[in-house]
């Protein structure tokens, strides 16, 4: 596929997460998603919103109901060049939560400066 | 950018969350279970009114017709098929689940 290195497309894409780890599958799903287009060296985001933001709370511990954390890949999107990670800041007040509290270094930002944001992005995939 | 809201706000805060990060000007689309939205006087009445002031708002006719919902919100657009698909060819869609 020698034509695909030379016709090398990059796309704006921003990934939405907006539900809890471990209830449903959406976040698991969208992160393998995520971990997907960054091999392809897409431009990635990803903004955490609603009981999204729960994916990163810290000291998540699914020994007990025996699936896999994922909590710490997020930590390894930084090693896909993933690093625009953004939280809404009304969802993590909501939640009784501070920066403190998440496991990755991310930026909280206001609902209108991420939906700007979106308005930027060739693609918005919502989790 | 058009965004489309497909639950019903009474089981799903899609609408009440989308409707902060909408960009002045965007236009929103109601379908599926969405167009319960605009059914008028209801407990989201206000928050339409206020995303109404700055967005302009659609809701899906044969999803309105499907559901027996007549009397919608002033000022909201009712569009067919047809209608959705010139929103999705003039705009990116971001299509809250």
């Amino acid at each position: 596929m020698e034509e695909f290195d030379d016709d090398e497309i990059v796309k704006k894409i921003m990934h939405v997460m907006r539900n809890a780890p471990h209830g449903t599958i959406y976040t698991y799903e969208g992160l393998e998603m995520i971990l997907i287009m960054a091999a392809y060296d897409q431009d990635i985001s990803v903004a955490f919103v609603d009981d999204g933001v729960y994916a990163l709370k810290k000291g998540q511990d699914t020994a007990g109901i025996e699936v896999k954390g994922f909590a710490k890949t997020f930590l390894a999107l930084d090693g896909y060049d993933v690093e625009k990670l953004y939280v809404d800041q009304v969802s993590l007040e909501e939640r009784g939560l501070t920066e403190d509290d998440l496991v990755v270094d991310v930026e909280v930002i206001s609902s209108a400066e991420i939906g700007k944001m979106m308005t930027e992005q060739d693609v918005v995939i919502q989790h | 950018m058009l965004h489309t809201i497909n639950k019903s706000p009474f089981g799903s805060n899609s609408f009440e969350t989308s409707s902060r990060f909408f960009q002045p000007g965007d236009p929103i689309l109601f379908i599926e279970d969405g167009v319960y939205t605009v059914q008028a006087d209801n407990k989201f009445s206000k928050i339409l009114a206020e995303v109404q002031q700055n967005n302009p708002v659609y809701a899906l006719s044969p999803d309105l017709d499907a559901r027996g919902i007549g009397n919608i919100a002033d000022g909201v657009t009712t569009i067919d098929y047809e209608g959705f698909v010139e929103l999705v060819e003039e705009h990116q869609v971001n299509s809250w689940l």
